[in-house]
């Protein structure tokens, strides 16, 4: 039998992946709309954006308050570390969170064509990951300096080591990657040709800085926190499947064919480079104040929470099938003729 | 900047947020219960009024509801940016409701995104119809859910506290606590009603600016009578409230009421000045009403402000806020009564304009009873952030970089209402009514929507 904050941490972890991948699909596309209009291709690619965007946007952000609200709940410690440490950064980003969701709304259903909101919308696209990054990175330890009941953040520390700057980066390319493919699979069940090459090419393009920055990040890894680079060794066949699906994803999208399977193994690529990366940091939540087991909420919240989260699944699996089906999965929709 | 002290930076940090989250969360539990009310009507009718109703409501609701899930998104992070000690120790009480919430956020987000692109989808209109009830649902499970971790943190229960440890947490009794019922109830009658009144003041507003088409009259009618009926309700739950106080939080009542000595046969205060050996001068007492409030008798005893520490009494300011919110709920079911015996008005109009100004008021005027409400709430539990065990000033961040991000969320919350104003009257005006009439062929005065 399975703790319940283990099932808690594991369903969250899911949860935070989830969160990745169908964030950086919006935010990659809000990126890749404004880059668009620059340079003038805008007529290719925005229909497309936009059809796939309007229902979904509002899910991507429920993911992400799904995850924190799950993590303060099941391990309430990290709402007073984390929460202590990040004021700064964590406002930041919620500011920028609020103007990208806003001026969303803004351009889409209010004022049509206007530049300054599609900039807002499409720098923030990159930015956001850049400062929720900042996370990942404080949880490997040294960044957040306690003395006595003061718990803050060591800005200094944090922005001279190159393991938090090449982990920004790796989180700016990935999104333009994962976003770029999943757009050339969307493109391409439209039948639309002209988007399914622009998009194409902006997933070819960024492959390879993906992976370059995730090999970096790795390195940088492994000279900051010995441990968690240890664990991930020790997981070293599950890096190796992430290597191979990133190889069967580029072989398809270089010959243009299966755009579906490609980014299915782009999803699977992601998965198991973030569960090794996952796994090899338990049971740390923050090293080396909050482990899994210290910090953990009481056992009757504890069960309460998982009986809800199982509650809520019946509930959520069926929704966003629904959701599937209408507007991803509906070849006329998708074509734009309903 | 940053030599201002962090708790009194954090509490106006936190309200400010909610101020602004408010109105849009207001909105977003009423409106999609309006809708489904116009949307119904216009296939049970047959009436295509109705319908292109609903369709302009949706256009705008969809503005309200993004800026309302980023504010959302804000509040909730900033209760452990700004609170960390407070949500380390409650938050093992209170994660439940707030878990719940996520679910209910999810199911509305889903439906609403499914509701907005599927006008013409579906062969029987019902369908349509049906995707909003689990919009409606969710969003007021939403409200119900946050509003009892909120009841929480008044009347808190359900736990052990050991040595600053919450002990023998039971999530349930925390979350089914004796203010949520009350509070509950009261938040989601006063959205359906802000909501109506909202949408009241623009029909009304419309019929001002000289438009006469019948579509502008149909809405008038659903839009005021539902205000009428949602504003009784809530009305009505507020006296509950009164007793719930009493009997549960006597010294929030008391500084309300300005009531310093207990007795029974307490008079209601209404208005007035306090000078500073807090004798009340210039005000309407109406005797025996506060016993009344309290327990629905003139000798029911009423607990004093003078019976608890000074330093655990909430600030005497609220009183304005109570009389401000009760007179705005008053007005909310008189204006409406006024509109539904119009026929029986002196005068010659069916519409007199002196009416339609109060109807037009009538969004505004609900939306600060909606502010005026919470500032009651919220500042009358002062100095505690968790009722009798947590102070306020014990739960706030130590960071000295409050006053800063203060700064900024201001700046955003100005930029994000100016643009929201902007855009919602563009959309608006881009597209008028009666051209979009004249498009569906809805011009005919019966408006038969075929």
């Amino acid at each position: 039998m399975m703790s319940y904050e283990l099932i808690g941490i594991s369903v969250l972890w899911l949860f935070l992946y989830g969160y990745l991948i169908i964030a950086s699909i919006d935010f990659g596309a809000g990126f890749f709309a404004f880059y668009a209009r620059l340079t003038k291709q805008d007529h290719l690619i925005n229909r497309l954006i936009s059809r796939y965007l309007s229902p979904v946007w509002e899910i991507t952000n429920v993911f992400f308050i799904f995850f924190y609200i799950g993590i303060v709940g099941f391990f309430p410690d990290t709402a007073y570390y984390y929460g202590s440490a990040l004021l700064v950064p964590g406002s930041i980003a919620v500011i920028l969170l609020a103007i990208r969701g806003s001026f969303y709304a803004f351009e889409n259903y209010g004022s049509k064509k206007n530049i300054v909101y599609l900039f807002l919308y499409g720098a923030t696209g990159l930015l956001i990951p850049a400062s929720l990054s900042v996370a990942l990175t404080l949880s490997e330890g040294g960044f957040i300096v306690k003395q006595g009941e003061t718990v803050s953040l060591d800005y200094w520390a944090l922005f001279t080591n190159p393991l938090s700057w090449s982990i920004v980066g790796l989180a700016i390319v990935s999104v333009l990657f994962i976003s770029g493919s999943f757009l050339t699979f969307y493109a391409s069940r439209a039948e639309d040709h002209s988007a399914l090459k622009l998009m194409r090419n902006y997933a070819l393009f960024w492959s390879t800085p993906t992976i370059i920055l995730a090999l970096t990040a790795f390195i940088y890894l492994g000279q900051h926190n010995e441990r968690h680079f240890q664990n991930m060794m020790d997981l070293w066949w599950l890096l190796a499947l992430s290597v191979a699906f990133f190889m069967i994803a580029m072989w398809l999208l270089y010959n243009g064919r299966r755009y579906g399977l490609a980014f299915i193994c782009i999803m699977l690529q992601f998965f198991s480079a973030f569960f090794a990366y996952g796994i090899g940091q338990y049971p740390y939540i923050l090293d080396p104040y909050i482990t899994i087991q210290s910090s953990a909420t009481s056992p009757s919240m504890g069960f309460a929470l998982v009986v809800v989260f199982i509650g809520g699944l019946c509930l959520l699996i069926p929704s966003l099938i629904l959701v599937f089906r209408l507007f991803l999965f509906d070849a006329d929709y998708v074509k734009g003729k309903k | 900047m940053s030599s201002l002290d962090p708790v009194l930076m954090s509490r106006v940090l936190t309200g400010l947020t909610l101020f602004v989250h408010i109105v849009l969360a207001t909105i977003g539990v009423g409106i999609p219960v309006m809708l489904a009310l116009a949307e119904w009507r216009g296939i049970h009718t047959g009436d295509g009024h109705y319908t292109l109703l609903a369709r302009r409501w949706a256009r705008g609701y969809v503005i309200t509801v993004a800026v309302g899930v980023v504010t959302g998104t804000a509040i909730g992070l900033q209760l452990s940016l700004l609170w960390p000690t407070f949500m380390r120790v409650a938050g093992k009480a209170i994660a439940l409701p707030l878990f719940l919430e996520t679910f209910a956020f999810f199911v509305e987000a889903i439906f609403l995104g499914i509701y907005l692109y599927t006008w013409d989808r579906f062969k029987s209109k019902y369908t349509h119809l049906l995707l909003l009830i689990p919009v409606a649902i969710g969003a007021s499970f939403s409200a119900i859910f946050i509003t009892s971790m909120n009841a929480f943190m008044n009347q808190p229960q359900g736990f052990e506290l050991v040595g600053g440890v919450f002990t023998n947490v039971n999530p349930f009794v925390a979350m089914f606590n004796p203010a949520t019922p009350t509070k509950v109830s009261h938040v989601l009658a006063s959205a359906y009603t802000t909501s109506a009144a909202a949408l009241a003041s623009i029909a009304a507003y419309s019929l001002l600016r000289g438009n006469k088409h019948t579509y502008f009259k149909k809405a008038l009618k659903l839009t005021v009578i539902s205000t009428f009926v949602f504003a009784v309700a809530t009305v009505m739950i507020g006296d509950f409230s009164g007793k719930f106080l009493a009997k549960y939080q006597p010294e929030k009542l008391a500084a309300m009421e300005w009531h310093f000595e207990t007795m029974k046969e307490a008079p209601l205060i209404y208005g007035g000045v306090l000078d500073e050996n807090r004798d009340i001068k210039y005000a309407l007492k109406i005797p025996y009403a506060l016993s009344i409030l309290a327990g629905n008798r003139p000798d029911t005893e009423v607990i004093g402000l003078n019976e608890f520490p000074e330093d655990e009494q909430p600030p005497l300011m609220i009183h304005y806020f109570f009389d401000l919110k009760v007179t705005n709920g008053v007005l909310l079911v008189a204006i409406p009564l006024l509109y539904m015996f119009r026929k029986w008005l002196p005068g010659k109009k069916a519409y007199p304009k002196w009416l339609l100004i109060g109807i037009l008021a009538l969004g505004p005027m609900a939306l600060v009873a909606i502010w005026l409400g919470w500032f009651l709430a919220e500042v009358g539990r002062q100095p505690w952030i968790l009722r009798g065990y947590m102070k306020v000033a014990d739960a706030a961040t130590t960071s000295p970089n409050v006053g800063w991000m203060l700064l900024l969320f201001i700046l955003l919350y100005l930029v994000l209402s100016v643009s929201a104003i902007r855009v919602l009257t563009k959309l608006f005006r881009n597209k008028n009514a009666e051209e979009e009439l004249a498009m569906l062929g809805l011009n005919s005065k019966g408006g038969s929507g075929q």
